[in-house]
């Protein structure tokens, strides 16, 4: 422990911490805009300044580390003056375009200026001419709103990828997608989640939703398993809240006709994956199978590692099946043409919007699934049509393709697939005869768990991974050590996607993670072979081989550069 | 007599600016303990219009080898890099042959002369400035402790090693109404001085920018009888010439060459650019304060003196 002085408070505190960490957890605002937990501190906003006794100049709180006996001001006249002049500068070259921005209504730099009362628009700003770029049609990196921070570069980096680059055009670096036609983006949308200034975002298609409603379409939503702990942040909603029944009151608002739960088609997913999981295992064929419900994942294997691409399970991803089912099982009940359906993900991704233009899904000419919202695009509309989901009163989803088993929910944290394919395993394997349901060897932060499990004479050597490095990292250096290997590009899975809500950390996303394992714990189904929905869509629609695959499985291909 | 010994007789201090007393260098990386230490002969040289380093390679280069050398032998298990402004690389390329010296080119430009982007480029990263502590002669180079020394301080380490040391350094004259060049002279002497004795003191009125190259302070004719303190540079400026116009150019030159890492150098030094184009120097204190106090490193924290000088003693008088 070290002793330290901040503003005249003394405080006592473990060593190897900054200034910055350790003013926060005392309670001691510093504002900081480019700091970020998951990357290294570049230090380059020059907001979080403080002055530290015998040191000449100012300095960052991100980027220094507190030392026994250190005494640090973070109010002086010096420092309200730069910071406030760092801001202006920030401002000076960052074009606001705060309507179609990921930090709307929570953006630091707009409450800063407004309590530094800091004059936004003294200059022009530098980059008004600075072109706008869309990556797959899903993330648009719009560069006139950057500001240098290189976030981005870094968690590209940290995924494994390096598709974005720091370049120097003229006087000035910039970031720039790679033109080496070996490296490609993944639309995994970290670089949303990680920018400071909502330069990057997915690309947003609420206004061709709206026009659908409008002009009277059959507009279907599902929602996929990671939001329910999410969308509540956007509405001020404590971190690992379960919204589902105001979300869904918002959707059918909006004009929407029915909303189901992806959860279900996760529960169909986990069936056929352990189906095939089984086969391979016990075959010994094309092991180790990886997950395929990420499609970041998918693409990354299509275009870095397409040997690999035998392995990825050729099950449709749960949202692709559940929007196949509503597009044919479903109209089909309801009478009504799949072409006259709408069917709009809600994903907490933004590699999904990718994954919906491939050809190869297509079921008889039809998309699957027509639009891909995020968890914070769903919000920005609610917002846009005063929905207000702290204030609305809830509704139940709609009965058809609505309710899930628990396993289904877990999809949504890393870890989760794999242990409801492997609860599915057992229940099969073993006639029913549940042993152990709790796998908690799956869960939790660490970005790479391995464990073996048992399941009659089958052992199972299972990995479960979040970040693609990490994956790479398996690939390249013991792949053959296991037989089944879940993989999420985004961290802790899919409640840290690209498409949620900004802003997130490690304690955001395990509160998230957490609140999805909760209702698995109070659930009453908790394996996808339970849920009598399945059974019924099992009994009365997918009765042979051939609907099940021309529903369920698809084929992956190698894939060029495409951006 | 070693050699430490003989430079702290010598009293000789860094010849790359910062004027630090070099047998303390070399004594705090001998103090380390490691297995392998670094020697770094910095002739990154990228100040504008400066080329004195180069004047020392062109003519003297035995002599910085020998100083490099020296270093070698005094601190054991070392390697050396010699870390050469582009330009200069092509100049030494083929008269290097010593196996523990290792030739680099820099890279970043104006900011590739500080030493911590040195070690990054070397490194092969990116050409940044890294932050401090830890210390380079305690952790530098591939984290190992290191001795960064320019090309001038190497030179005269040799004269030193040789009893050759008379009390010299190097300063470089320009300006349009002088004939200018690089000159070895005695240790503190004065402005006037150095202009006199090197013909270069023109006949017109004028005034100079010494001791810190493009961010270097302005000094008027009655503030001649001082010695210039960091780097030996001075630029002769007439009162014919549009003051204005040198400071676009420093603008221009800190513009183009930083390495835009941080808020108030990349975007405080193109609104200074802005402000003398457009001659219009409203709200330019403010940028100063900034840059002086929140820079990521030296040069941006650097960057105002010359032009504040240069506003108050020439523009505002
Ligand atoms: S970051 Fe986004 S919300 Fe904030 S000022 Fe910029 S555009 Fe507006
Ligand atoms: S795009 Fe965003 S994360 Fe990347 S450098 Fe710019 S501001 Fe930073
Ligand atoms: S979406 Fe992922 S892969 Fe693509 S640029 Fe962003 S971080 Fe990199
Ligand atoms: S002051 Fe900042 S931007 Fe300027 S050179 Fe140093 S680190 Fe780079
Ligand atoms: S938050 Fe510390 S420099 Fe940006």
């Amino acid at each position: 422990m070290i002793n330290i002085e901040i503003d005249g408070k003394k405080l006592k505190v473990e060593e190897g911490k900054t200034i910055l960490e350790i003013a926060r957890e005392n309670n001691i605002e510093i504002p900081s805009l480019c700091y970020h937990e998951d990357v290294l501190p570049k230090e380059g906003c020059r907001l979080c300044l403080v002055e530290i006794e015998g040191m000449k100049g100012l300095h960052t709180s991100c980027g220094t580390y507190a030392l026994d006996n250190m005494v640090i001001r973070t109010k002086t006249k010096e420092i309200l003056e730069t910071r406030k002049t760092n801001l202006k500068l920030l401002f000076a070259q960052h074009v606001e375009k705060c309507n179609e921005c990921v930090w709307n209504n929570r953006c630091k730099m707009l409450d800063y200026a407004k309590k530094w009362k800091v004059s936004i628009n003294e200059w022009e700003d530098r980059k008004k001419d600075y072109p706008k770029y869309i990556f797959g049609n899903a993330i648009s990196y719009d560069s006139s709103k950057c500001i240098n921070c290189f976030n981005c570069v870094q968690i590209c980096q940290n995924q494994g990828i390096g598709f974005l680059e720091v370049k120097k055009e003229g006087a000035f670096h910039k970031v720039v997608p790679s033109k080496d036609k070996n490296k490609d983006c993944v639309y995994c949308g970290q670089c949303v989640s990680h920018c400071p200034s909502g330069t990057f975002s997915p690309v947003n298609p609420s206004l061709e939703i709206e026009k659908k409603i409008k002009e009277g379409k059959y507009v279907v939503f599902q929602y996929a398993p990671a939001i329910r702990s999410s969308i509540g942040e956007e509405f001020g909603f404590d971190y690992g809240s379960i919204v589902i029944e105001q979300m869904i009151a918002g959707i059918k608002k909006l004009g929407v006709k029915k909303v189901f739960d992806v959860s279900l088609g996760a529960d169909l997913v986990t069936i056929e994956e352990a189906n095939e999981l089984i086969e391979r295992v016990t075959k010994k064929e094309k092991l180790p199978m990886f997950t395929s419900c990420c499609p970041a994942w998918v693409k990354y294997v299509e275009f870095y590692k397409p040997e690999l691409i035998p392995n990825l399970t050729e099950v449709k991803s749960p949202h692709i099946l559940l929007g196949g089912l509503i597009k044919t099982y479903f109209a089909e009940k309801e009478k009504i043409e799949a072409k006259d359906i709408v069917v709009v993900s809600v994903m907490p991704c933004t590699s999904k919007k990718y994954e919906i233009q491939r050809e190869e899904l297509k079921i008889d000419g039809e998309n699957c699934v027509d639009y891909v919202l995020t968890t914070h695009e769903l919000a920005t509309l609610f917002l846009k049509h005063k929905i207000d989901l702290s204030k609305i009163k809830g509704e139940d989803k709609d009965e058809l393709l609505g309710f899930s088993s628990s396993a289904g929910v877990i999809f949504g944290s890393s870890g989760g697939v794999a242990e409801s394919a492997t609860r599915t395993a057992f229940y099969k394997l073993l006639n029913k005869k549940i042993e152990k349901i709790d796998f908690k060897e799956f869960r939790g932060v660490k970005e790479i768990k391995e464990a073996i499990v048992q399941i009659g004479d089958i052992k199972l050597r299972v990995a479960v991974v979040h970040g693609l490095k990490n994956a790479k990292e398996i690939i390249e250096n013991n792949l053959s050590d296991f037989d089944y290997i879940e993989v999420m590009s985004c961290p802790m899975g899919c409640v840290g996607g690209g498409g949620q809500p900004v802003p997130t950390s490690k304690e955001i996303r395990k509160k998230r993670s957490d609140a999805l394992y909760k209702i698995d714990a109070e659930a009453e189904i908790r394996i996808a072979d339970e849920n009598p929905r399945v059974q019924k869509i099992y009994q009365d629609f997918l009765t042979n081989k051939e609907i099940i695959n021309k529903i369920a499985y698809t084929k992956f291909s190698q894939k060029q550069k495409e951006n | 007599m070693n050699i430490i010994e003989k430079l702290k007789k010598a009293e000789l201090k860094g010849r790359g600016g910062a004027g630090f007393p070099t047998y303390l260098k070399w004594e705090s990386v001998l103090k380390e303990k490691s297995d392998l230490k670094y020697i770094i002969c910095n002739a990154a040289e990228g100040e504008l219009d400066l080329k004195k380093d180069k004047y020392i390679l062109e003519n003297y280069l035995d002599e910085v080898l020998n100083g490099i050398k020296i270093a070698l032998e005094t601190i054991d298990n070392s390697l050396a890099y010699i870390y050469l402004n582009k330009e200069y690389y092509s100049l030494i390329k083929d008269k290097v042959r010593d196996p523990k010296i290792t030739l680099i080119q820099e890279e970043g430009g104006y900011i590739g002369g500080e030493e911590t982007v040195a070690i990054n480029v070397i490194e092969g990263k990116n050409p940044e400035p890294r932050k401090r502590p830890p210390f380079v002669s305690q952790k530098g180079l591939f984290q190992k402790p290191t001795l960064v020394n320019n090309v001038e301080t190497f030179y005269y380490v040799s004269k030193i090693e040789k009893g050759e040391y008379e009390q010299e350094r190097f300063y470089m004259l320009v300006g349009e109404s002088i004939k200018g060049g690089v000159y070895e002279l005695k240790e503190k002497m004065t402005i006037r001085e150095i202009l006199k004795e090197t013909n270069n003191y023109p006949k017109e009125p004028f005034y100079v920018q010494a001791g810190g190259g493009v961010c270097g302070e302005i000094f008027l004719e009655e503030e001649f009888d001082q010695e210039i303190i960091g780097e030996g540079f001075i630029r002769v400026i007439t009162y014919n010439e549009d003051p204005f116009k040198i400071m676009e150019r420093w603008a221009e030159f800190l513009n183009s060459q930083n390495c835009d890492k941080c808020t108030p150098c990349r975007e405080g030094i193109y609104r200074i650019l802005e402000m003398v184009k457009n001659r219009n120097l409203k709200g330019i204190e403010e940028i100063f304060l900034a840059l002086e106090k929140t820079s990521f490193c030296a040069l941006g924290r650097g960057a105002p003196t010359s032009f504040r000088s240069l506003i108050n003693k020439v523009i505002l008088k």
